[in-house]
C-alpha cells in the first residue's frame, strides 16, 4: 500500500523502460559474444567512449553522489579537493602511469584479479589469499556505502519506509548481479554512465538556476557563514565556501569538554579527501580493468572523457551539496496541511557508549501531496525557552484560506534533513538524506525518476564489479589458490565465488539495514579506501616499477598497512572504534560510567586522524626496509614479470588460432 | 572569484577544471600514440579470461 502511494505510474513504466533496456543490451552482449579475445586479439574496436563511461560508471557510485553529497552541503565546498584528486590522482595518474604497466604485468603473470596479480608478481601464494582475503572480509562496507545511498534516496523521493526502501534496492541490485552483471558488459555500463551523465548535468544547471545563478549562489552561499550548525563551528567549520580551520591540538583556554576546533580539517581533508583521493590507485575492481584495455592508446584515448565524466560526477555532486544550503535557506517554499505538530529528540550526534547529541526541536508534519500521508518534517524553530531557540532555524508559517500552509524552513542543509530513523526508533538529522531531499523539494517531480535511474544506475555498475571481486576474491584467490587449482576454476570454485557473493550481498543489506545517520556512507567508502591505500598500494605500486622489492617486503607492507588500519578502526578512531565498542574496555570511566572511544581521547586530533595518515607511509616504509635487508626476486622472475625487453609478436591469426 | 572568498577553495575548484582540461588535453594530443603490438602472453591471457567469464 505504502509503495502504491510513493510510486507513480509513470515513474514505474520509467524504471520498468530502463530495466528492459539494462536487460536488452546485457542480451545483445552475450548474443554477440564479444570477449577479452575479441577485444584484445580479433582486433574488435572499443570505442573509447565506452571505455570511458564503463571505467567512470564502476568508479562513481551512489557513495559519491548521495554519501559525499551530502557531507559537502554540511561541510562545503572544500571537498572539491577530493573531486581534484579523483581526477588528477583517479584518472589521470592512473590511466597515464599506472594503467600501461599494470596491464604489461597482468598479462605476462596471466593475472585476472588484483590479489591474482600481486601474489603472481611476488611468487606468492600467502600474499594472494591474504590480499583475497582482505577484499573479502571489508568489501562488504563500500558495498554497504553504495546501497545506503541509493535506498536513502527511494525512501525520501518516493516516502517509502526505510527498511522497505532497503529491501527493494538489494533485491533489484542483486537480480542485476545474478542476471548478467558480473560479466561487465562494457554497453550496458556505457548506458548506465550515459543516464548518470545527463543526471548529474541536469542536477547542476538546476541547482544553479534554483540558487539564482553560479556567482549569485555562491555569494548568497559565502554570506550565509553565520548560519553553520553550532556543532559544526565548534569543530572548526568556517563557512560553505571557506575550509574548515586549520591546526593541531586544542588551543588553550577551551574547556575541557569543548571538542579541537582543528577536528573538521582532519575530517575533510585528512578522511574523505586523502583517503578517498589516494586509495583509488589500489582498488582491486578498478585495477582489473586496465588489464582488458587492447594498448596504452585506448587508455588515452579514454583520458579525455573520464576526466570529464568525473568532473561532472563528484564535481556536481559536491557543488549542488554546498549550494543546496542556499536553497534551503532562502528559496525552499512547501505547500502543504500540517497534519501533526510536536515537540521531538532529534539526534545530531549518536556515538554508542556516549551520550547523545539531542537537539529539542518543535517539527512540523506536512502532507504536500494531498493524499493524508506525512510526507515532509520540518523544524518548525528549537524547543521555545531553551538554548535550541536560538540555534535552529525559525521557519516563517503562512495560513493560506484552504487550510493548508506556505512554510519556508529557512534552514540549512542539515537542519533541513530530519528522518525518523525506523531501526534505532528516533528522529535523526542525516546528512545521507540531504541530496535525496534536495532533489525531491527543488527539482521538478519528473526529475525523481530520472535521478533514481541515475543511482540506479551508478549502483548496478558499481556493484556488479564489486561482488564480481568480493566473489572471485573468494573463489579464485583464496579457494583456488589454497586447493591448488593454479588458475583452473573447478564446479566447486564456482560454487565457492556464488557462495562468496551471497555471503557478501548479506553483510551488505546487514550492514545497511542497522548502519544510518552520522554520514556513514561517506565513512564506510572513506575506510575502504584508506585501506586499500595502506595495505595494497606499497605493493602494487613497487611491484610495477620497482625491481628490488622483495616477497618478504609486500607481505609485511600488506600485513603492517592492514594491521595499523585495523588497531586505529578498533582503537583511536573514535566514529569507528566507538561503534564497535572493544575500546571502551581499555578507556577509564571519565564520569557517568561513560568510557571515551579513543584511547588517545586525551590528545585532541588524533581521535579523528584517518588510520592511512598513519597505516600509508609505515606500510611503504616497511616495504622499502624489509626489501633493503631480504634477498631479491631471481632475474627469472623479474623477467617473467617485467619481459626481457625482446617483444615477440604475433599475428592477429595467430592470436586468434592460439583461442 | 566567482563568489567564492577563500583562496584554497577556489584553488579547488580551479584546479577540478584545469584537471579535466589536462586529461583532455593529454588524450587529444595522445589520440594515436601507445599503440601496441599483440604478444603471446596477451593471446593467453585473453583466452583465459574468456575462460573465466565463461565459468562465472
Amino acid at each position: 500500500m505504502y509503495l502504491a502511494q510513493g510510486v507513480g505510474l509513470l515513474d514505474v513504466l520509467m524504471i520498468v523502460l530502463y530495466l528492459a533496456s539494462v536487460a536488452y543490451l546485457g542480451w545483445l552482449g552475450y548474443r554477440h559474444t564479444r570477449t577479452a579475445s575479441d577485444y584484445l586479439v580479433a582486433g574488435r574496436k572499443v570505442h573509447p567512449f565506452i571505455m570511458a563511461m564503463s571505467y567512470g560508471s564502476t568508479f562513481i557510485s551512489t557513495s559519491a553522489i548521495v554519501g559525499f553529497g551530502g557531507v559537502a552541503a554540511m561541510f562545503g565546498m572544500s571537498l572539491l579537493w577530493l573531486t581534484f584528486c579523483n581526477i588528477f590522482v583517479g584518472i589521470f595518474i592512473a590511466f597515464v602511469v599506472l594503467g600501461g604497466p599494470t596491464r604489461h604485468l597482468g598479462h605476462r603473470l596471466d593475472a585476472h584479479t588484483f590479489p591474482e596479480l600481486l601474489g603472481r608478481r611476488y611468487d606468492s601464494k600467502l600474499l594472494h589469499v591474504l590480499a583475497g582475503l582482505v577484499i573479502f572480509l571489508v568489501m562488504p562496507l563500500y558495498a554497504a556505502a553504495v546501497m545506503i545511498g541509493g535506498t536513502e534516496f527511494l525512501a525520501t523521493a518516493f516516502n517509502i519506509n526505510y527498511p522497505l526502501a532497503l529491501m527493494i534496492f538489494a533485491v533489484v541490485t542483486a537480480a542485476y548481479v545474478f542476471w548478467g552483471g558480473l560479466k561487465g558488459v562494457l554497453y550496458t555500463d556505457a548506458l548506465q554512465g550515459s543516464i548518470m551523465t545527463l543526471g548529474m548535468l541536469f542536477l547542476l544547471v538546476y541547482a544553479y538556476y534554483t540558487a539564482g545563478g553560479i556567482v549569485q549562489g555562491h555569494e548568497d552561499l559565502t554570506a550565509m557563514k553565520d548560519k553553520v550548525f553550532v556543532g559544526f563551528k565548534a569543530i572548526g567549520h568556517q563557512g560553505w565556501t571557506a575550509m574548515p580551520l586549520f591546526g593541531w591540538g586544542k588551543p588553550e583556554g577551551l574547556p575541557a569538554t569543548a571538542p579541537s576546533p582543528y577536528n573538521l580539517w582532519w575530517i575533510v581533508v585528512g578522511t574523505i579527501v586523502m583517503g578517498v583521493g589516494i586509495g583509488v590507485l589500489a582498488q582491486p575492481q578498478l585495477v582489473v580493468r586496465f588489464m582488458t584495455v587492447k594498448s596504452k592508446r585506448e587508455l588515452n584515448r579514454a583520458l579525455a572523457i573520464g576526466g570529464t565524466f568525473i568532473l561532472l560526477m563528484t564535481g556536481v555532486a559536491f557543488t549542488v551539496g554546498a549550494v543546496s544550503n542556499v536553497y534551503f535557506y532562502k528559496h525552499e517554499v512547501i505547500r502543504g496541511k500540517v497534519l501533526l505538530e510536536d515537540t521531538l529528540d532529534i539526534v545530531a550526534k549518536k556515538e554508542p557508549g556516549q551520550k547523545p547529541a539531542i537537539i529539542k526541536c518543535v517539527v512540523m508534519h506536512l502532507d504536500t501531496l494531498g493524499d493524508g500521508r506525512q510526507d515532509t518534517h520540518i523544524v518548525k524553530s528549537g524547543l521555545p525557552g531553551t538554548p535550541f531557540e536560538k540555534i535552529m532555524p525559525q521557519a516563517q508559517i503562512t495560513p493560506m484560506p484552504d487550510g493548508t500552509v506556505e512554510v519556508r524552513p529557512q534552514a540549512t542543509a542539515f537542519t533541513r534533513a530530519v528522518v525518523w530513523d525506523d531501526v534505532q526508533k528516533t528522529w535523526i538529522f542525516n546528512s545521507d538524506s540531504i541530496i535525496p531531499t534536495f532533489v525531491t523539494s527543488a527539482m521538478p517531480r519528473w526529475f525523481k525518476v530520472i535521478f533514481l535511474l541515475t543511482l540506479l544506475s551508478a549502483a548496478m555498475s558499481t556493484m556488479s564489479s564489486q561482488y564480481h571481486a568480493l566473489g572471485t576474491a573468494m573463489g579464485r584467490d583464496v579457494f583456488d589458490t589454497l586447493a591448488g587449482n593454479h588458475g583452473t576454476a573447478t564446479q566447486k570454485t564456482i560454487h565457492v565465488v556464488r557462495i562468496g557473493i551471497i555471503v557478501g550481498l548479506v553483510v551488505a543489506i546487514v550492514i545497511s539495514y542497522f548502519a544510518r545517520g552520522g554520514y556513514f556512507i561517506a565513512r564506510a567508502t572513506s575506510i575502504w579506501f584508506g585501506l586499500c591505500a595502506s595495505a595494497f598500494l606499497p605493493a602494487f605500486v613497487g611491484g610495477l616499477f620497482l625491481r628490488r622489492i622483495t616477497r618478504v617486503g609486500a607481505i609485511a607492507s600488506m600485513i603492517v598497512g592492514f594491521t595499523v588500519t585495523a588497531f586505529w578502526l578498533l582503537f583511536v578512531k573514535e566514529a569507528e572504534a566507538g561503534a564497535i565498542g572493544l575500546v571502551r574496555l581499555f578507556t577509564p570511566d571519565v564520569g557517568g560510567g561513560i568510557h571515551p572511544n579513543s584511547i588517545l581521547y586525551n590528545y585532541p586530533n588524533w581521535p579523528v586522524v584517518d588510520p592511512m595518515f598513519v597505516a600509508l607511509p609505515l606500510s611503504a616504509l616497511t616495504a622499502f626496509v624489509v626489501s633493503l635487508f631480504t634477498r631479491p626476486p631471481s632475474q627469472e622472475h623479474l623477467d617473467r614479470c617485467f619481459g626481457t625487453g625482446k617483444p615477440v609478436v604475433v599475428s592477429k591469426q595467430e592470436g586468434l588460432a592460439a583461442r | 572569484m566567482l563568489g567564492i572568498d577563500d583562496t584554497y577553495v577556489w584553488l579547488a575548484y580551479l584546479l577540478c577544471l584545469l584537471s579535466t582540461i589536462l586529461c583532455v588535453v593529454y588524450g587529444a594530443i595522445n589520440w594515436n600514440r601507445g599503440d601496441e603490438v599483440i604478444e603471446p602472453a596477451d593471446v593467453r591471457w585473453a583466452a583465459e579470461q574468456d575462460k573465466a567469464e565463461q565459468d562465472l
